[in-house]
């Protein structure tokens, strides 16, 4: 059985966990200082030798990433974050911005000085205005502190930090889309290369990191490489966020070791809703293949998850019982995909378009089971034939739900339509019963 | 690839496409590659003059590298080949094919069933790919996205939102090409469609080139909407005579009538595109003040039509013996040009001749002679300098694919431009150019550097001494670029009263016998001619008998041209009816460029030939009809035909002797008036060529009078205002706009409705009086 | 351009304010999307105005700026509500109870999606998640959250919403601010509200707590 691993989220139950004050008071930005006393190489190796790997679906070892920086170039760096959390399920970065957004800052200002870059971004989401307002106030602070600006602690070392508000596009989650979106363009993702790390904000070597492989960075200084090592498994080492929602007891966040695996984590929260059994669930989102009851105890680590079929992405666990309809959650994420589809490649704008029709058709029971193999084959032509992974997602609950639930679609067909109540699936049914 | 790339040795890269070997420059394209061994894969958003987009997906090749596939088929239009590349298209790869199927399929889930009524039906790559990549049968059953059917993005260009397949063509060229992101995609996702910001329309001088290059019938143009098919079209090769840019057309007829014109691909030149009164302005053509038959004055003091025997005794009779000059302007062609030059020295016996129908100089006059005959600037070189200098020239206005040209180098390698421009431009602003006061003031060039002159130089005096002298200190390539497209042929055809064809001075009498007996004529008129300012008033103190004018507006000279013509024998061969027509006593019609063969020498000095689209026996280039006109005065000059004429310019060859030299002047800074007038001219305005084409007229640029601020302060102006311009002649009346700007000039647009400045007040640029309305 | 200064629109302060937002960047484009925020905050939605200013201080084209404001959902090209309530209806809060809510408010107050209510106090959206599922199901005001609503309690915010007494967000400010007013919060102008209401809510604590009971604090 795994323990929970409180790191982040550790003093979230204090009330002032937000402000400077609480951060100090359990050791915050003590990590800045000792890593302003190693070269920047030398964090860079530190984190590259953690393991730490991103947090935000893609699973990319971020010491790596750092590491692709050219150096001695003479050039203007950024670091990024990527605070545009909308992935549908994601539901981690935001809460931990509103309990302690200092943590970022922290980790910005030492990812920030091991790629030597003097400038560095916060695109927030724009939806989520309270938590702006968090963030912002925890750069006023850290300004007023010293640990922003010119010469940060004695160090010679000077950081700007900039806090952006995004304005509602599910693209600009992609790295290059919020590059372009950061400039003033549209969201749209850019030809690669270049990559960011030689051609990135404003052309310069960029790195785009995860709201939360940042906040992982001071407990990585603080607490040493072996600390971080000893939690996870052989490739997926350390901690992470895993959020629990849906139909299960008791929602919410899990901080544990990268492995644990569903069933140990609904034991901790008291399992699926009462009366109701797992039909289907998302490892990281809704562009994660979605899983099954044979999946519980597939370990939740970026191998564990692939070699079961889908990916560990943003470990959002939507968890749905036998009362939610599969075509209808299908739908519903497709539909999410079409609206959020940036519009410039052929495959995702009009195929997202077609996806949307042919499942609104199966959901109200009209088409023929040829129509599941047309929905198939012009998966085949969207997935990989994209500009970018948006569309890859987008198929991905169509092609994982017609593996394991093909039998409910025809039962759609057959019954002339959907089967299900749908207010047996909501949570007020279940509260007032 | 450009002229540039090939003569440079490059890094070479080979790989295998459909199992052929192909070497190719590195950094070639897949999609080019294959091009290069016949293999056309499909593709939409491409286009080799664009940033590759990898939009449309069409493109998808199957590739492995040192023998590792890519998991996924890859857009063939954005990947570069390598060393040990081998590459599979839909011609070898079934997950290519079936990937590019699926492509098109959704491309057309979207797209209207109009091809029948759509005007790119029969030219429209879509229509042809859907046939060679597509399915004969639609799988898709659902609801059709619909847009509002055609809108107007400008009064020239529509916009037919459901056919268009999003590949950003257009909206890359304006931003990339011409600078102009004046339609951009809007909205998301399915809704994304092309758009304009509702109050500023796609008012572009290149917007026509988007029209060229949409992949469907989403753009179109609306003066050849509906008009035509294009298997019902004759294509032939024109040269642009819009200006010295010296553009390949292709122009599009029907049952002998021009339907449209197109850019043609030249990469020295205009690579594939055009402004749009290049592609839009050819109605003159057809406009009812054409004039279609010979007419004569008769003793009732009017103009009667005439037989061409009749006409011809007449013009012939009222020159024959007679003191003659010979004006002529900006339309003529080389073999013209030639034909008026040759006129004016064998049949009226003068050098008296000038091809400038604009303000000019004497110091222009020996700079042209002594300096631009020898030019051998190009496009290439404004491709690799370091630093393009403007004097006296806007390029956006007054020769627009050379703005291109430098535009795509400041855009690519922040080319350094410097101009001694008044005001900035938009031409200017796009440009990122830093504003001089004058040559004087220009340092740092280098042999890479390019100094492009502009016509108007010959306003200032010293001006183009001062030109020179840049150059000469320097190394600087030098450029001599007048804004009409047959200045450059009249140069060299010896259209100049110091200068005999193919640049023999007249003052240098073994040019002139060298000359003589290429002609075979006994003499040669000795003394240098007049400029077209002498001749004007030659002809007004009547030390001029006559005169024979071809193609020119005297308002573009001065306000007093007209009037010094009044009391003269003129002959007037026109397109037209104008000014000049309405007082000539001889009317003789000639043939337009599509209506005629000929060349335009461009602002390098390099031909364009082009060649006769429209038979209309009743219309002759004016060489011919001088050449009958000679005749009939008994003194011949023997070009019967352009191309008798063409073969004479070129037997004749250029004169290798001894070049006059320039007579350097010092450069005189303009005089600091209270309030002084500086302008130029719109590329669009009201331009005789430009006649009969509402379409274009609308996108016109709005005269304004720029002031700035300080002076629409002192005259308690605000741009809601208007103030009247005036000199002791007449005034203009124009809107304000407050710009950056000296405080003591006022600049306004030379020939814009509204705004004819040498009309109104007399002069081009000149000391007036500002006052708020 | 034809479209020179629409600057005098605004007041001298809302233009040096535009200012000091384009002074945070490298690059002045950078901008647009801070000075859209702005605008709204002004305007209540992307004014033609708005576009015309952003343009002029930030020297693009006016389409320039209208392909990015038409890009995101949040800004609007029409006026929306005084207090703009979103519901989200992307799968699970949809499945959750999400259509329901949409549906019962459409019908409470008589509007559908991207409407008005005719007094101006409230518009309709259905968005899309919102990085709150363990709050499911999740309705925004102002985009700020109330948490874990239901058809009933949705009414019943509406209905104190437009009484001029809305309760304040489960996790946000003590009070509920106007959609103009949270607009010049996202264009980074700070209304002093940050270490008003709660840290965490339950669910972002259920780990800790679980583990605190586990004995590994």
């Amino acid at each position: 059985m795994s323990t929970l691993t409180p790191i982040l989220s550790a003093h979230w139950n204090e009330a002032d966990s937000f402000t400077m004050a609480s951060y100090k008071r359990h050791g915050g930005y003590k990590a800045i200082e000792t890593a302003l006393k190693s070269t920047p190489d030398e964090v860079i190796a530190q984190i590259k030798e953690s393991g730490l790997r991103g947090r935000g679906g893609a699973g990319f070892p971020t010491g790596s990433k750092w590491g692709f920086i050219p150096q001695g170039d003479n050039k203007a760096h950024y670091l990024v974050v990527n605070a545009d959390e909308s992935e549908p399920g994601t539901c981690k970065d935001i809460p931990l911005l509103l309990a302690n957004p200092h943590v970022l800052i922290e980790g910005i200002i030492i990812g920030s000085y091991a790629i030597r870059a003097n400038h560095s971004f916060i695109y927030l989401r724009g939806e989520v205005v309270h938590v702006f307002r968090r963030v912002q106030k925890a750069i006023e602070d850290a300004y007023a502190a010293g640990l922003l600006g010119k010469n940060i602690l004695g160090s010679g070392f000077d950081l700007e930090l900039t806090l952006h508000a995004g304005a509602g596009a599910y693209i600009c989650g992609e790295e290059t889309a919020l590059l372009d979106s950061l400039e003033g363009f549209r969201g749209q993702p850019r030809l690669r290369p270049p990559f960011p790390a030689i051609a990135g904000l404003y052309a310069m070597p960029t790195v785009v990191n995860n709201v939360e492989s940042i906040a992982s960075v001071p407990s990585i200084i603080n607490s040493g490489v072996e600390w971080f090592q000893s939690m996870g498994t052989e490739k997926s080492k350390g901690y992470t966020l895993y959020s629990l929602s849906g139909h299960v007891a008791n929602p919410g966040q899990f901080e544990a070791p990268l492995g644990i695996t569903l069933r140990e984590i609904l034991e901790l929260a008291g399992g699926i809703r009462a009366g109701h059994q797992l039909k289907f669930w998302t490892p990281g989102g809704s562009s994660t293949p979605m899983f099954t009851a044979e999946h519980l105890d597939v370990p939740l680590d970026y191998e564990g998850v692939s070699a079961a079929g889908s990916m560990l992405g943003t470990k959002a666990l939507q968890i749905f019982d036998e009362t939610t309809c599969v075509v209808r959650a299908v739908l519903r994420w497709v539909e999410f995909y079409k609206h959020e589809s940036c519009g410039k490649c052929t495959p995702c704008r009009e195929g997202t378009w077609w996806l949307v029709q042919m499942l609104k058709d199966l959901e109200a029971g009209k088409g023929t089971e040829a129509d599941l193999e047309k929905l198939l084959d012009l998966c085949d032509n969207i997935a990989g034939r994209s500009f970018c992974a948006l569309a890859d997602g987008a198929v991905s609950p169509i092609i994982s739900s017609l593996k394991y639930f093909r039998s409910e679609y025809i039962t759609h067909l057959t019954n002339g339509g959907c089967p299900f109540d749908p207010v047996a699936s909501t949570l007020f049914e279940t509260a007032g019963a | 690839m450009t002229p540039e790339q090939a003569v440079v040795s490059v890094e070479t890269v080979s790989a295998i496409i459909d199992g052929l070997e192909v070497t190719v420059p590195k950094g070639t394209l897949i999609i080019r590659a294959a091009e290069q061994l016949g293999i056309a894969i499909p593709r939409f958003c491409d286009h080799p003059l664009l940033a590759p987009a990898g939009a449309c997906r069409q493109c998808l090749v199957d590739v492995e590298i040192n023998g590792r596939a890519f998991p996924k088929p890859q857009a063939s239009c954005t990947m570069p080949v390598e060393n040990n590349m081998v590459v599979k298209t839909q011609n070898t790869s079934p997950v290519a094919a079936k990937a590019q199927e699926g492509i098109m399929e959704f491309l057309l889930i979207n797209h209207p069933l109009d091809c029948p009524v759509c005007d790119k039906g029969g030219e429209c790559p879509l229509q042809n790919q859907a046939m060679s990549a597509g399915r004969s049968e639609t799988r898709f059953e659902g609801e059709k996205r619909t847009f509002e059917k055609p809108i107007n993005i400008s009064s020239q260009v529509l916009l037919d939102r459901e056919r268009c397949v999003l590949c950003a063509r257009c909206t890359r060229f304006s931003e990339e090409i011409a600078g102009d992101p004046f339609i951009t995609l809007n909205e998301r996702g399915a809704l994304q469609q092309v758009g304009i910001y509702e109050n500023q329309p796609f008012e572009s001088y290149y917007s026509g080139n988007t029209v060229q290059i949409c992949p469907v019938g989403a753009l179109t143009g609306a003066s050849y909407r509906f008009r035509a098919r294009p298997f019902d079209l004759v294509s032939v090769n024109s040269a642009c005579e819009h200006c010295a840019s010296g553009c390949d057309l292709r122009t599009d007829i029907r049952r002998g009538k021009t339907l449209r014109r197109l850019a043609g691909d030249d990469p020295a030149v205009n690579q594939e595109w055009n402004c749009d009164k290049g592609r839009w302005a050819f109605k003159y053509l057809t406009t009812r003040e054409r004039v279609k038959s010979p007419l004569v004055r008769g003793s009732d003091g009017e103009l009667h039509e005439a037989s061409w025997p009749e006409a011809l005794a007449a013009a012939a009779a009222g020159l024959k013996g007679k003191r003659v000059g010979v004006l002529t302007g900006g339309r003529l062609t080389h073999e013209d040009a030639y034909g008026y030059s040759k006129f004016a020295r064998v049949a009226l016996g003068t050098n008296d001749i000038d091809f400038r129908a604009r303000p000019h100089s004497d110091e222009e006059r020996d700079f042209l002679a002594a300096v631009v005959t020898d030019l051998k600037t190009s496009y290439l070189d404004i491709d690799k300098a370091d630093h393009v200098v403007l004097l006296s020239f806007e390029p956006e206005e007054e020769s627009p694919i050379v703005f291109l040209r430098v535009y795509r180098q400041v855009r690519k390698r922040g080319l350094l431009v410097t101009s001694d421009a008044p005001i900035a431009s938009r031409g200017s602003q796009k440009l990122n150019a830093t504003l001089v006061k004058s040559a004087l003031d220009i340092s740092g060039l280098t042999s890479q550097s390019v100094i492009l002159v502009g016509e108007r130089a010959a306003e200032v005096e010293g001006a183009l001494s001062a030109a020179l002298e840049l150059a000469q200190s320097s190394g600087a390539k030098l450029a001599w670029i007048p804004r009409r497209a047959g200045e450059r042929g009249a140069l060299a055809a010896g259209a100049l009263g110091n200068l005999l064809p193919g640049n023999r001075p007249v003052a240098d009498s073994a040019a002139r016998v060298d000359l003589q007996s290429a002609w075979g004529v006994n003499s040669l008129p000795t003394t240098p001619g007049r400029s077209t300012a002498e001749i004007l008033s030659a002809l007004n103190d009547e030390s001029l008998d006559a005169v024979v004018i071809g193609g020119v507006d005297p308002m573009d000279i001065s306000v007093d041209a007209l009037n010094q013509l009044l009391n003269t024998f003129v002959v007037s061969l026109e397109i037209s009816h104008s000014a000049v027509t309405a007082i000539a006593d001889v009317v003789l019609p000639v043939a337009a460029v599509i209506e005629k063969s000929g060349s335009y020498l461009d602002w390098r000095g390099s031909a364009r030939r082009f060649d006769k689209g429209l038979e209309d026996a009743e219309l002759r280039s004016d060489v011919r009809i001088l050449s009958m006109l000679a005749d009939e005065m008994g003194a011949p000059i023997n070009l019967p035909t352009v191309s008798a004429t063409a073969r004479e310019i070129e037997s004749l060859g250029s004169w290798d002797g001894a070049k006059p030299t320039m007579n350097k002047r010092a450069y005189v800074a303009p005089a600091v008036e209270e309030m002084t007038l500086v302008s130029w001219r719109f590329l669009l305005d009201l331009g005789t060529l430009q006649l009969g084409e509402a379409n274009l007229a609308g996108t016109a640029k709005e005269a304004r009078a720029h002031i700035s601020s300080a002076t629409a302060a002192t005259l308690g102006v605000t741009e809601a205002d208007l103030v009247v311009i005036s000199s002791d002649l007449g005034s203009i009346e124009l809107p304000v706009s407050i710009r950056e700007i000296a405080d003591n000039l006022v600049w306004v647009p030379r020939n814009s409705a509204g705004s004819q400045v040498i009309p109104s007040l007399g002069f081009a640029s000149g000391a007036v009086k500002v006052a708020k309305r | 351009m034809s479209l020179t200064d629409k600057t005098d629109n605004f007041s001298e302060i809302e233009l040096s304010v535009m200012d000091t937002i384009i002074a945070r960047y490298p690059k002045s484009r950078s901008a647009i999307m801070p000075l859209l925020h702005y605008v709204q905050s002004i305007d209540g939605y992307v004014t033609q105005r708005g576009i015309e200013v952003i343009a002029a201080k930030l020297n693009l084209a006016t389409a320039e700026v209208t392909a990015v404001s038409t890009f995101y959902t949040q800004y609007k090209s029409e006026p929306v509500g005084e207090y703009h309530v979103g519901i989200c209806t992307n799968t699970l809060c949809a499945i959750m109870g999400g259509d329901a809510i949409y549906e019962s408010v459409c019908d409470h107050l008589g509007i559908k999606k991207d409407q008005t209510t005719a007094d101006g106090k409230i518009s309709l959206e259905r968005i899309e998640c919102n990085a709150a599922c363990d709050y499911a199901p999740v309705v925004m005001v102002n985009w700020e959250f109330y948490d874990n609503q239901t058809p009933a309690s949705v009414n019943e915010l509406v209905d104190s919403v437009r009484a001029g007494n809305p309760p304040a967000p489960t996790r946000g400010p003590s009070q509920l601010r106007t959609w103009k007013e949270n607009s010049a919060v996202l264009a980074g102008l700070s209304d002093g509200l940050a270490e008003e209401g709660l840290q965490a809510g339950e669910p972002s604590l259920l780990g800790l707590h679980i583990a605190q009971g586990q004995g590994n604090k």
